[in-house]
């Protein structure tokens, strides 16, 4: 439905195709499946965010693909999409961020932030001569002490959400999550981050140097955990993994 | 106004102080807040920190400081936030005379200021003296207001690079009593700052008694009930 007589509505962006489709929105939200994954799950006083680190080339240097950025001191995101996208929405929300204390003499709230992240997407899906942006952004932080987790789209949508993945197989993540995800699994920073972990280990490869994980904890900084860090959440997992395959052989078979 | 531009803002009733040591840099500004020869609050705030490891005490213009100040403090968080890493003060003060410098023929944008800090990397302290004019100095010691005429002979004279926080609150306390005893308008309270290896500390205040009248004669117990 969506290849039949594609062709011809999807080159000036204001223009709506006789279906009701956007192309070049619904093309940009290809572009952020084609991105590496990115996975985020709301703790309890713990936000976490786990990015797939795509594979590097030899002489390339590992610092300069950072795909986690802090808008501020009390939020930041992951992405999933086009790098270059994002860097331009990223630079505007932070130029933004420091705006809004200077008017108003307070830090943005999580969701003011990603709704004008949503609204510059937006913004871009209405304009003749420019495209929407393939990027979709994971937004954590804290408002007043409570965690909050936001997703945004290409078309400029965004919601609400207590875990979430996007970007590569975002769909399985998220099924994962939903299996997984519950009150008592989310309680302690630990906790957190296993299930994030976890989450993103369904559809990437093992091992702490292809995961880039970042945790924000109430009242505190932004915090980019090292390859050691990661691997030790990696061999827990690992470990319990194993002992549950042990329990599941030893039971008795009815 | 009949004052001319360049006459403006040179000289106010505020004082505002800085001096460099070898590890730790004082900043330190009067309490009062008002207009002309009217005091309106006695516990102003005039300083600024920008960021961790730099900070100024501002003043002139009521309205034009906290604005200018304010835009300044935003923008240098907006590129520790953006670059990962802090604006050195070196760096802050030129970006911070930049700003003024494009005001000056903008606006009427009357900010005098003095930006100290230390520098993490290079593990210095450094003092900056900046005015309305976008007059940009690195200096020792530096003053802003009629209350520097009083000091800076004092400060020639007294200041040592190698001096602890104690003497260099000492010193201090020398300018402000200087103050008290010769500058017609009465500043009795300060706020000071030190910055060094560990970033700002505290705000701390000093506040020092009006000096004795030469001529010995006993107060009206019934203004004293007043004033109390």
């Amino acid at each position: 439905m969506a290849d039949v007589g594609a062709g011809k509505y999807d080159s000036a962006l204001t223009v709506f195709s006789p279906d009701g489709h956007l192309f070049q929105v619904e093309y940009a939200q290809e572009a952020v499946k084609k991105g590496s994954t990115a996975v985020a799950v709301r703790g309890k006083d713990t936000v976490v965010l786990a990015v797939e680190k795509r594979a590097l080339a030899k002489l390339q240097d590992a610092r300069t693909v950072r795909k986690i950025c802090s808008l501020d001191d009390h939020v930041c995101l992951a992405f999933a999409g086009l790098t270059a996208d994002a860097r331009v929405l990223v630079n505007k929300s932070r130029l933004e961020c420091q705006s809004h204390r200077l008017t108003v003499e307070d830090p943005v709230t999580v969701e003011y932030i990603t709704r004008y992240v949503a609204k510059v997407c937006q913004r871009y899906t209405q304009r003749s001569g420019a495209r929407p942006f393939g990027v979709s952004f994971l937004v954590v932080g804290f408002d007043q002490g409570i965690p909050k987790l936001y997703q945004t789209e290409p078309a400029g949508t965004y919601h609400e959400w207590k875990a979430n993945a996007t970007g590569r197989n975002a769909k399985t993540v998220r099924e994962f999550l939903e299996k997984y995800y519950t009150e008592e699994s989310i309680q302690t920073r630990d906790e957190a981050i296993i299930l994030a972990v976890r989450g993103l280990l369904e559809v990437v490869q093992s091992g702490s140097k292809n995961i880039e994980l970042a945790i924000m904890e109430k009242g505190k900084k932004i915090e980019f955990l090292d390859t050691d860090q990661i691997e030790k959440y990696i061999q827990h997992i690992e470990k319990v993994r194993e002992e549950e395959a042990e329990k599941k052989k030893k039971k008795p078979h009815p | 106004k009949s004052l001319s531009y360049f006459a403006a803002g040179r000289t106010t009733m505020e004082y505002l102080i800085g001096m460099k040591f070898n590890n730790f840099v004082l900043l330190a500004h009067d309490n009062n807040g008002g207009r002309d020869i009217l005091v309106m609050k006695q516990d102003q705030q005039k300083f600024f920190i920008l960021d961790e490891y730099a900070g100024m005490v501002v003043s002139g213009e009521a309205g034009d400081t906290v604005y200018f100040s304010e835009f300044i403090q935003k923008n240098v968080v907006l590129y520790r936030i953006r670059n990962g890493y802090s604006m050195s003060p070196s760096a802050a003060a030129n970006y911070t005379r930049h700003e003024l410098a494009e005001a000056l023929r903008q606006k009427v944008n009357i900010v005098n200021l003095l930006l100290g800090g230390y520098d993490k990397t290079s593990n210095t302290p450094s003092l900056y003296f900046m005015d309305y004019l976008g007059t940009l100095a690195e200096v020792p010691y530096g003053s802003h207001g009629y209350g520097s005429y009083f000091t800076y002979s004092l400060l020639d004279r007294l200041h040592r690079p190698d001096m602890t926080q104690v003497e260099a609150e000492d010193l201090l306390l020398k300018c402000v009593v200087e103050l008290q005893k010769r500058f017609a308008i009465n500043l009795p309270s300060f706020s000071y700052y030190f910055v060094d290896q560990n970033g700002f500390g505290e705000k701390k205040v000093l506040t020092v008694p009006p000096p004795p009248l030469t001529t010995a004669r006993a107060f009206h117990p019934a203004a004293v009930e007043v004033m109390e």
